[in-house]
């Protein structure tokens, strides 16, 4: 079954399919589908194989992953741009721009403005671009042939590294860089607690970003393994009669990963948003 | 779940060498590039004009919200002034009609009041002119009378009497007539 699609791929993804290929209870397949690839595989149509680059001795290759990260970016531009069209004619939107200015005001009213407070314009162009791109990036997983390149922990680090810069951003601008990092620390507290208080916060700054970045990466590929897990009973118990349990799971899983896609979205940004908040109004 | 992914973790890691959790600095690399550039350009493109033309119209709808409101307490205003007016307007209407009421009562009052006397005036002229008319007749029929009555006086004396005489007589008469 899955021995066709070997061809030329990387050694490692010879190596995990020879194995699953000799031994059907072998789970290690299921790599194949969640994690990053120089391939993108068609079954049963072909493979496309994409480019390698590198550059001062990094692997900046468009792999699988990035190649659907191009994809999402592509289409959020055009919906973006197809909405933008439409307000250029009235204030009031026709069509699919309804639908983008209910999540634009989701996004301001209800996760930007609370959390950020005063000031909060300024982050609004990357909040709504952080919403959009995750939700669309979780929503892609869903599609066949397609990846969810917020299964990847690559992408999920990416986007909390710039959740963490602007947090950073928003406290320095705020506070000035001197008064920032002083508010870090509680004021008041005696001399010899500062030794355990500081490394502390430090260790708080990282963490935030580090728990963004998990949780993101982890309910993304759980829901993708759980679904490739169902569906992989039917081969792992050589029996087509285990198949509609399989798939009635597994699409109950797809249904429950379209809610996930949302929920997960909404929390990245809601918590990037609510430390964006934190670092500029401290109360220390 | 967690044991089973752990287990898939692991097995991929054993099998292949690349695991869920390996970090492709080249992945970073393009999402990074990736997410400012889709940030730059949709800034540009799309939120910009979207949150414009959200504050534009939120200002519109608050504006014209606040001009509604705003009229709805002139038009009230202005009903609260016209019934105020209408009231007014009714009270003069029932005063002047009162008092039209009032004068021609009296005026009725006047009119009959002068009429009665007008007529008794009248009558009363009429009465003395009557009175008058009476007593001149009166006075005319007695020195007619007086002068046929010395005529045939005179014609009857006139065989007996000279006619000095029969007058001193006449006269006496006459006199005692009118004593009486």
């Amino acid at each position: 079954m899955f021995s066709n699609q070997i061809s030329n791929n990387t050694s490692a993804v010879v190596d995990t399919l020879k194995k699953a290929g000799q031994n059907n209870s072998d789970p290690s397949w299921i790599m194949h589908h969640v994690l990053d690839g120089k391939s993108i595989s068609f079954e049963p149509f072909g493979t496309l194989y994409l480019p390698q680059m590198h550059l001062f001795g990094i692997d900046i290759s468009i792999t699988k992953h990035v190649f659907f990260i191009f994809v999402v970016a592509l289409i959020l531009i055009i919906l973006a741009l197809v909405s933008a069209k439409s307000y250029r004619k009235s204030l009031i939107p026709k069509g699919f721009a309804n639908l983008f200015e209910i999540i634009i005001i989701f996004v301001r009213d209800e996760i930007v403005a609370p959390s950020i407070g005063k000031g909060y314009q300024i982050f609004l162009p990357y909040m709504l671009t952080l919403f959009f791109f995750i939700l669309l990036s979780n929503l892609f997983g869903l599609i066949p042939y397609a990846a969810s390149v917020t299964g990847n922990i690559a992408v999920t680090a990416a986007l909390a590294g710039i959740s963490f810069i602007a947090t950073q951003f928003a406290g320095i601008k705020q506070h000035g860089v001197i008064k920032y990092f002083k508010n870090l620390v509680p004021s008041g507290m005696p001399g010899w607690i500062l030794i355990i208080i500081i490394p502390l916060e430090v260790l708080g700054l990282f963490t935030k970003p580090f728990a963004l970045c998990i949780r993101l990466f982890a309910n993304m590929i759980a829901g993708h393994i759980v679904i490739f897990s169902l569906l992989g009973l039917i081969f792992i118990m050589h029996t087509i009669y285990v198949a509609p349990v399989s798939v009635g799971f597994a699409l109950f899983i797809e249904l429950l990963e379209l809610l996930v896609a949302l929920i997960q979205a909404y929390i990245f940004t809601m918590l990037t948003a609510l430390f964006i908040g934190m670092s500029m109004h401290s109360e220390h | 779940m967690l044991t089973l992914f752990t287990f898939i973790v692991l097995a991929a890691e054993q099998e292949s060498g690349g695991s869920l959790i390996d970090v492709n600095p080249g992945v970073i690399f393009w999402t990074v590039v990736t997410f400012i550039f889709l940030m730059l350009v949709l800034k540009k493109f799309a939120w910009k004009p979207i949150l414009t033309a959200l504050d534009q119209r939120e200002s519109a709808i608050k504006e014209s919200l606040e001009k509604a409101e705003k009229a709805k307490e002139e038009a009230q205003k202005i009903l609260d002034e016209n019934q105020a007016n209408l009231a007014k307007a009714e009270e003069e209407s029932k005063k002047i009609i009162s008092q039209s009421r009032a004068y021609a009562e009296k005026l009725k009052e006047q009119i009959l009041l002068d009429s009665k006397a007008e007529a008794k005036k009248i009558i009363e002229e009429a009465s003395s002119e009557i009175e008058r008319k009476k007593d001149a007749a009166f006075d005319e029929l007695k020195s007619q009378v007086a002068e046929i009555a010395i005529q045939a006086a005179e014609k009857i004396l006139k065989e007996n009497l000279d006619k000095n005489t029969q007058a001193k007589i006449v006269d006496k008469y006459i006199g005692e007539i009118t004593k009486n």
